[in-house]
């Protein structure tokens, strides 16, 4: 065993501890770590936007050498966020607000319509019989047959009955074996961030575990 | 008591503390099962060795510390892949929380190529605010998102981005995200809108929603979670800390369907006397 | 006026954007890029605002003595000391941040990483009991859920293969698991990404002609 003696590594791993022991129960260590973590992310976020936006996207182009005076706009638009603070003026807040509504949405409805819509069909486009491979064939009926199924479900303007209610069963068979799917794959996502902190305790902090 | 009725009153906390011990067995006496590389980690790796030598390629990082084992690893074998093939690399971050870990990993993996030098080999441009919008603006020009590096140089100055324009100056993009802003974006915005091959290395919570595209050939491979991250490694021939965590992985996952059956198992005499009355 | 210049902002900038996707033209792609660089920089304006948010209402639940007030107060206290360490590191660094060897580094390494990583650690034991505790078969459906599950999570795993090495190739956890990634749950994560599309793109179409107006606030 070879004790850290860096005194940064020996706050980290009192810090996870005193996270960790949340699971016996809530205690004050535990609000601690907690409160300790919400203010350092605060002032980290600030001051990370400021020097990685703020000055080299906006303050150096608008007030250094061949300045953009168009940069006056977000310059001012960022500055009546803050008229949030001021009950009787926070309505100005609502034109900076706007900019990003429309920008926003607008990115979203052709990405959205590109990328998920119109290239998902196209990628549903499979053929129903492929020749001397019978596995492929039952898998793309399965595929196809599948998403048709699951679409049926989600369609809610007509009562589920007789072959369109068969049909939205047979969809939700479908979601469920994709539930279970995403269930275990969730699961180890969750147990692969366990390990990593139990690397961090064991290699770098205790030393006895080495890589 | 029988053992139905005490596992119906067990406390949580023995199910935390039995979590804790399968993780920590199997990290200090390894039981080296073997790992079987799937179709989608073989995607990822053809990707990146169809690409010519002395090419740049396009890296985005997007996270923070909270995916570090799963996500870490994939980074730190990408960036080595491209180096080993003589790629230089344009790295961009849009999670806020991940700027100076992406840095920290991307310098340390770089010491390993004594030859390749920073700004002329590889950059890592940092973090921009803006999620979707940086995308789209990247699409013009990179340097009109990025003026300025992680490190505070102006962009046009470094000699690795004479030759960048816009994405049309990269052959593949490889991304490594947590979640939003991340894959699905890139996929929508830029792979959709610019035609630029992709590949994607995710967490696992997330990877089973990137398959539709996997199949659909948007992406042109996907690593999922810390076992993608494990496989890549065992494709690459360098094991690393993803490969060491499978095995604690394993046990765990064990424990996970036993607590499944045994839940069910101890919820039966519930379910029996409710169906009598 | 106070509703009516932000909704008609949103509208013809949301239009304008759209056709920006069709029109490659320079008079289209030259305001389309001013206003997404005007975006970029107005999130990060946000993120600030956000961190002058939380000190705002935490000195007042200090000053009101609420509970936790004591707790509040290293809050408080770690968001300035972290941001005036962080604003001289930036200026010394000449705009890099966090610089290696910085106090800001030190602060991200040693308790923004460590505390992030380990928040979200603590999923896994959570995972651990909901699955004894919550996860309940009692109809065909969770069966079929429970099965899915327990194949992809020991199939995904080393330990699968290990599990069913004597078994056909066919059958083995490992190759049942990803055909099950690549077929059935494949097709039904495609009708959800078709069906999410098609939501996103009403939404957004209703936030861009106003008719969901609820980003707007009061009445007034």
């Amino acid at each position: 065993m070879h004790l850290s003696t860096d005194l940064g590594v020996w706050i980290a791993a009192l810090l996870t501890l005193g996270i960790l022991s949340f699971l016996y129960k809530d205690n004050p260590a535990y609000k601690l770590c907690e409160h300790l973590f919400v203010g350092v992310s605060a002032g980290y976020y600030v001051v990370l936007n400021y020097f990685s936006v703020v000055k080299p996207n906006l303050l150096d182009k608008l007030f250094g050498p061949g300045p953009d005076y168009f940069l006056i706009v977000p310059l001012i638009l960022g500055v009546l966020l803050f008229s949030r603070f001021f009950p009787k003026g926070d309505w100005l807040s609502r034109w900076s607000i706007a900019l990003i509504l429309g920008v926003y949405p607008a990115l979203r409805i052709t990405g959205f319509g590109q990328g998920d819509f119109v290239e998902q069909i196209h990628g549903s486009m499979l053929p129903l019989w492929v020749p001397g491979n019978p596995a492929a064939t039952v898998n793309n009926w399965l595929l196809i047959g599948g998403l048709l199924a699951t679409l049926i479900f989600f369609f809610f303007s007509k009562e589920h009955k007789g072959a369109l209610g068969g049909t939205a069963k047979v969809g939700v068979y479908f979601l469920m074996v994709s539930f279970g799917a995403s269930y275990g794959y969730t699961v180890m996502a969750r147990i692969s961030l366990l390990i990593g902190r139990v690397m961090f305790l064991l290699h770098d902090w205790l030393g006895v575990l080495h890589l | 008591m029988g053992f139905v009725t005490w596992l119906a009153k067990l406390d949580r906390r023995w199910i935390f503390l039995a979590m804790g011990l399968l993780v920590l067995g199997p990290l200090i006496r390894p039981l080296s099962l073997p790992l079987t590389v799937s179709r989608p980690v073989q995607g990822f790796v053809n990707a990146i060795d169809a690409v010519p030598h002395g090419s740049t390629v396009l890296m985005s990082c997007d996270y923070d510390p909270a995916s570090i084992p799963e996500m870490v690893p994939m980074t730190r074998t990408a960036f080595r892949h491209l180096l080993s093939r003589d790629c230089r690399v344009v790295i961009t971050c849009l999670w806020a929380g991940g700027s100076g870990l992406i840095d920290s990993v991307l310098t340390e993996g770089a010491r390993e190529f004594p030859s390749k030098s920073y700004g002329q080999d590889w950059v890592n441009l940092g973090y921009k605010s803006g999620n979707e919008a940086v995308m789209v603006v990247m699409g013009q020009g990179i340097i009109n998102a990025f003026p300025r590096d992680f490190r505070g140089n102006a962009c046009e100055t470094l000699p690795i981005m004479r030759s960048v324009r816009n994405y049309s100056s990269f052959p593949l993009l490889v991304n490594i995200s947590a979640g939003y802003p991340g894959t699905k974006e890139w996929v929508q915005q830029v792979q959709a809108r610019f035609h630029l091959p992709m590949v994607a290395g995710v967490t696992a919570v997330s990877a089973p929603e990137y398959y539709p595209y996997l199949q659909a050939g948007q992406l042109q491979g996907l690593l999922g979670g810390m076992a993608g991250a494990a496989e890549y490694e065992t494709l690459v021939k360098a094991p690393g800390l993803a490969t060491r965590g499978m095995d604690a992985q394993s046990l765990a996952h064990i424990f996970i369907a036993l607590m499944i059956l045994l839940g069910n198992l101890a919820a039966l005499p519930q379910r029996s006397s409710g169906g009598k009355s | 006026m106070k509703r009516e210049v932000p909704l008609f902002l949103t509208a013809a900038i949301g239009l304008f954007m759209i056709a920006s996707f069709f029109v490659p033209h320079h008079w289209v792609s030259v305001p389309a890029d001013f206003l997404q660089a005007c975006a970029i920089i107005i999130v990060a304006f946000g993120y600030v605002l956000g961190g002058a948010n939380v000190l705002r209402v935490n000195l007042e639940g200090i000053s009101r003595r609420e509970p936790d007030w004591g707790h509040k107060i290293v809050l408080v206290v770690s968001l300035i000391v972290t941001f005036v360490i962080g604003i001289v590191d930036g200026m010394r660094a000449h705009g890099s941040f966090p610089a290696e060897g910085s106090g800001s580094k030190w602060i991200y390494d040693n308790l923004y990483a460590t505390m992030s990583a380990t928040m979200f650690s603590l999923l896994a034991f959570f995972i651990a009991s909901a699955a004894f505790r919550a996860f309940r078969i009692r109809t065909l459906e969770a069966g079929l859920l429970a099965v899915a599950a327990l194949i992809v999570m020991l199939g995904r795993v080393p330990v699968g293969d290990v599990m069913t090495h004597g078994l056909p190739e066919q059958i083995r956890l490992g190759v049942l698991q990803q055909w099950i990634m690549d077929f059935p749950q494949n097709a039904s994560k495609r009708a959800i990404l078709i069906g999410a599309a098609l939501g996103v793109m009403a939404t957004g179409l209703r936030v861009i002609l106003g008719i969901e107006r609820s980003y707007l606030g009061g009445e007034e």
